[in-house]
């Protein structure tokens, strides 16, 4: 039996959680005020994913820097990996919004998509 | 002398929703004035996602956001000038502006759009004790540096304040690998959204702490080190409380100032809550013909409601420019903010230039739990909604109807208030 404690993202209440978690598995949430608190708290503790966005160099652009995302969202703990990744790319102009820049960041089977268009000069 | 129908000031979300509303409104002849070197603003620099939730129904980057803005800029063949800087608006709206290639350009404008947006507290604002060495940054400016510019401020970092911007810098550096060690925060909430505070800080184990500040700065070249305290409920630091922390970087993340130098040399009426102008219900400032919309206007929580307002105004100067100006008469109301509430956008209303819903938006003062947004119509309440949080870092609004308005009698002012009961 494990107990962990959670700020609830889903309004500006913010209400404290408690979350009871037994073999992996939630057993009970309190401190939420609405359904929203007891569905966010069950997610975060079992499988919590983020949407990491960052830059890559890019070359021979009109601009320095290209921002990218990962398309949807990536396990929480890979986050760091992802950032590796990244940060390891050096890609040619020109690229516009949606172009992958990644296929499969970290063997997440997300890909790395561009967030702005940068033209070459 | 150029003439345009319409001359927006700034190309940033305000101005770019502003613009394509104005050109649907049948008005042909439009300029956006942008002083940096592309269209888009300050979202550009925004990479994080979490915008135009309430306009897209998905979570856009800030590029992408404003991308779809300009793209219909693009689209609807809006005429832009771009590294042009305004550099006076009469009264009679004659726009000066400069640039490298036109030089200095005088433009005849039938309406002005205001749409500077705002700028970041600066350090001077603060009265923090301490050296200036380098390392102290805004955090929109070291935003700026890593996301468009690809430097890395520094290695080690302290921030100041936990507004938005400071949050998703706190993260950003931490992506990037930077140490952060701590924010703090004067106040004893954070004016930023709860899940900033969990996906930017408790994510990377980075401390929150509230009611704190900085107390000292040392280095004479470089920030070396930089001391917190905590402050009393007199906001003063209290003695024994303090903590110093090794860092080479101070982040300021202190609020957001709008940016109306134009608005008050053309004489402008400006407010002294919001530090933007007083406006009409049609978002138009005290001088006729010029509009005003935006972080220039009050400082927005989300940028889905800049473009929100931005289109009003693109709107109501067509209306004014194809009206020529032409006076619509009526009793003009005086809207209230009072118990809890700063400020409304709009301070007037005349209900005959009104349409049938207007949104009134303002701030309040502190948090408040299970409060009433009220509403007097003079003595009388006519709105009392429950609210189970308010909170000064997020925009509040009510919702008030025209045929309401007209029918009660011998209006004269609209209060909103927050109420415990």
């Amino acid at each position: 039996m494990e107990t962990r404690e959670l700020t609830c993202i889903g309004c500006p209440m913010g209400c404290l959680l408690t979350v009871e978690i037994d073999k992996g598995e939630v057993t009970s949430v309190a401190g939420n005020t609405c359904p929203n608190g007891e569905r966010y708290a069950k997610k975060e503790v079992t499988n919590p994913t983020r949407i990491v966005t960052s830059t890559v160099v890019i070359k021979n652009g009109d601009k320095p820097r290209l921002s990218v995302k990962t398309k949807s969202d990536i396990p929480k703990d890979k986050i760091f990996q992802v950032m590796k990744e990244i940060d390891a790319v050096r890609i040619d102009a020109p690229k516009h919004i949606g172009d992958i820049i990644i296929e499969n960041v970290a063997d997440t089977g997300v890909p790395v998509i561009a967030t702005r268009n940068v033209e070459s000069i | 002398m150029l003439a345009y129908d319409i001359v927006i000031i700034g190309g940033g979300p305000a101005g770019l929703a502003a613009a394509a509303s104005a050109k649907k409104a049948d008005t042909d002849s439009i300029l956006i004035l942008e002083r940096d070197h592309e269209l888009g603003g300050i979202l550009n620099q925004c990479i994080h996602n979490g915008f135009g939730l309430h306009t897209f129904k998905e979570e856009l980057t800030g590029p992408e956001y404003a991308y779809r803005f300009e793209k219909e800029v693009y689209d609807l063949g809006i005429e832009y000038k771009l590294n042009t800087m305004v550099m006076d608006i009469s009264p009679d709206r004659v726009v000066t502006a400069m640039n490298r290639t036109d030089g200095m350009i005088q433009i005849k404008a039938g309406a002005v759009i205001l749409a500077m947006g705002c700028r970041e507290r600066p350090r001077g604002a603060l009265n923090t004790p301490g050296y200036r060495p380098a390392g102290i940054f805004s955090a929109g400016t070291a935003q700026r540096l890593v996301n468009i510019e690809g430097y890395l401020p520094g290695r080690e970092v302290v921030i100041l304040g936990s507004g938005d911007i400071g949050l998703i810098m706190a993260r950003r550096m931490t992506l990037e690998g930077a140490k952060v060690k701590v924010v703090a925060e004067v106040m004893p909430y954070s004016g930023g959204l709860k899940r900033n505070i969990v996906q930017c800080l408790d994510d990377y184990g980075i401390p929150l702490k509230l009611s704190h500040t900085v107390i000292d700065i040392e280095g004479k070249e470089r920030v070396t080190a930089v001391t917190i305290a905590e402050v009393g409920p007199d906001r003063k630091p209290v003695p024994g409380t303090e903590e110093r922390y090794t860092c080479d970087t101070l982040l300021l993340s202190v609020g957001l100032i709008p940016e109306n130098e134009l608005s008050r040399s053309a004489g402008v009426e400006m407010s002294p809550i919001t530090n933007g102008p007083v406006v009409n219900e049609s978002l138009e400032t005290s001088i006729p013909g010029v509009f005003a919309c935006g972080n220039v206007l009050h400082v927005h929580d989300l940028v889905d409601y800049v473009s929100e307002e931005a289109k009003r105004a693109g709107e109501n100067a067509a209306k004014y420019v194809q009206s020529k100006g032409e006076e619509i008469s009526g009793d003009v109301i005086k809207l209230v903010a009072t118990d809890g509430a700063r400020y409304t956008v709009p301070s007037t209303i005349n209900v005959n230039r009104m349409d049938d819903l207007l949104t009134v938006r303002f701030r309040v003062g502190a948090v408040y739990q299970d409060a009433y947004v009220s509403v007097y119509f003079n003595d009388e309440r006519v709105m009392h909604n429950k609210k189970r949080v308010l909170a000064p870092g997020e925009m509040e609004n009510v919702i008030l109807q025209k045929a309401k308005i007209a029918s009660f009698p011998d209006l004269k002012t609209i209060t909103v208030k927050i109420e415990k009961e």
